[in-house]
């Protein structure tokens, strides 16, 4: 029995479909909740109710959306490129979806354990601009064009910053593994070991470029309702826009998933002695998901021009001078050798 | 045929037939969007050869940046297709001819060409026992041909200077967004609130 699965290309087929399923289905599952919880908070910020009324405190909101979303009618814009129009939504899930084979739970749990991932993970998450992009252009429509264009321009623009910070932490691990880098964190002061205390600044210009590369506020200047009307996802309805909100917020909750893997300490426990585990995986998780939703909650959208600024004149310069630093105190061991953990 | 096979023959034939369309496909969008399919098939053959970092980086570089300016130029273009497609007719019988050309070379280059056993085992075996193919590289470019990779960046350096200073013009007749006075600017004296009494104005 045992042969059949590591013997076989058959058993090895099987036994990959279980390990998708394995992660897909929890984390399709949690993203109906995680929804829930995005709009509760965002309602608790802004005093009031949220989803209350589907289930006992609006649970099942999430549940009803779907249906609602799934039983409604495509409607095809005169003059779209159809098959363009129906590809976009589907790359946009998609690439969401395919980034999450090399992101670590626990220490091996992982679909795929290649020795690139976390440059798998950013080469992937560059493709989803293509969703926006394909989609805005495919729609035939003024205002998804000009939602495309502007997506196109932010997501190339943060993406800069986020490949010099995640040089930053591959210099220090002197690995691109997700495994490796947070064993580099394994430290004996607990939390204090992850890489948040020696990249400190980084943290914060990695989370708010996940913001911008997301399109998530103060950022989601491609689908600025009072501009835009919704940018790129006018002209869709029914199961395409739900595949686009779907592959928004996989894409969201993939952020949460590197923020805790690169600075977080992915599983390990932030007290000394307590046992590592996945829980704290889910944990951190949580903990980055609620400040994404905070920031949602909290701050009114950017104008464009200072969107770019800020990615070009700001970010870029800072993250770039980062790379730089963190070389050289990785090579000559600068602060007791927190940037050198690759020893 | 092994797994491996069967995705080498895939990952091929997306890329030749990726690279056909982008030529043949009458809309230039779609074009690109071939382009970007032959790119990634492209990328899983390198995985194939075990170049896994050179796989990645041509998906970041060319699928995640150059394909995107392509089809950010292509989507705003209003290309006239029937007079594009008169043009080609009428050029048609030199780019085949050209093509013919191109391909007897490459015939003749290939059947010629012969290479010893010991270039065959060096080219199977580029990296080195026990070190990933990244390290490999790394060591390669950074150690081995650390000037010359340097130029190599000089040089684009170089070149991205040159294309800014020949577009920058500072024109003085039009009105430039200063962010700094933007940012200075004292709100108080931004607005005045005056109190218009009827029927007497300002």
């Amino acid at each position: 029995m045992v042969e059949f699965f590591t013997n076989t290309y058959l058993g090895m087929f099987l036994v990959i479909v279980a390990q998708i399923l394995a992660l897909l289905v929890p984390l399709l599952v949690a993203l109906a909740f995680l929804m829930y919880a995005d709009r509760k908070i965002w309602a608790a910020v802004m005093m009031r109710r949220g989803p209350n009324v589907v289930g006992a405190f609006g649970l099942l909101q999430s549940f009803a959306d779907f249906i609602k979303y799934m039983v409604k009618e495509v409607v095809f814009p005169a003059g779209a490129d159809r098959a363009v129009f129906l590809l976009a939504p589907m790359i946009s899930l998609v690439m969401a979806l395919v980034a999450w084979a090399v992101i670590p739970f626990n220490d091996g749990w992982v679909i795929s354990d290649i020795n690139v991932a976390i440059l798998y993970v950013f080469a992937v998450s560059s493709l989803e601009v293509y969703g926006v992009i394909m989609g805005g252009w495919a729609s035939n429509s003024k205002y998804p064009f000009l939602g495309s264009l502007r997506s196109a321009a932010q997501m190339i623009s943060y993406e800069v910053s986020i490949g010099l910070i995640i040089i930053g932490v591959i210099i220090s691990t002197g690995s691109m593994n997700f495994g490796s880098i947070v064993q580099a964190q394994d430290g004996n002061y607990g939390l204090f070991s992850w890489y948040w205390l020696p990249h400190f600044p980084m943290l914060f210009l990695f989370f708010i470029s996940a913001l911008a590369e997301t399109n998530r506020p103060p950022f989601d200047l491609p689908e600025a309702e009072s501009e835009l009307v919704a940018g790129y996802q006018v002209e869709y309805s029914s199961t395409p826009f739900l595949l686009f909100m779907i592959g928004e917020l996989v894409a969201v909750v993939l952020m949460c998933a590197l923020v805790s893997l690169m600075f977080f300490g992915g599983w390990l426990s932030p007290i000394p002695g307590l046992p590592d585990g996945i829980l704290w995986m889910v944990l951190k998780m949580l903990f980055v998901f609620f400040m994404f939703s905070m920031v949602k909650a909290i701050t009114p959208r950017y104008r464009y021009d200072q969107l770019m600024r800020l990615g070009w004149k700001v970010f870029l310069p800072m993250s770039l001078f980062w790379v730089v630093f963190v070389a050289f105190a990785a090579k000559f061991e600068w602060f007791w050798g927190a940037f050198a953990r690759w020893g | 045929m092994t797994i491996v096979a069967l995705a080498f023959y895939l990952f091929a034939i997306c890329a030749i037939a990726g690279g056909l369309f982008t030529v043949i496909s009458r809309n230039p969008v779609h074009s690109v969007l071939w382009l970007i399919l032959a790119f990634l098939s492209s990328a899983g053959l390198f995985v194939l050869l075990g170049a896994e970092f050179v796989a990645m980086l041509l998906v970041i570089v060319y699928v995640g940046a150059v394909a995107v300016l392509f089809l950010f130029v292509v989507m705003m273009l209003d290309v006239d297709f029937a007079g594009l497609k008169a043009e080609m007719a009428k050029y048609m019988p030199l780019a085949l001819l050209i093509g013919l050309v191109l391909l007897m070379q490459f015939a003749i280059a290939f059947g010629a060409w012969e290479t010893s056993q010991g270039a065959d085992a060096a080219r199977a075996a580029v990296t080195p026992e026990g070190i990933e193919n990244t390290a490999a590289l790394g060591l390669l470019l950074y150690d081995q041909y650390f000037l010359i990779f340097q130029l190599s960046g000089l040089i684009l350096l170089v070149a991205m200077i040159g294309a800014i200073v020949l577009t920058l013009r500072h024109r003085a007749d039009v009105k430039r967004q200063d962010v700094l006075a933007q940012m200075y600017r004292d709100p108080a004296k931004a607005m005045q609130l005056k109190d218009v009494k009827p029927g007497q104005g300002l």
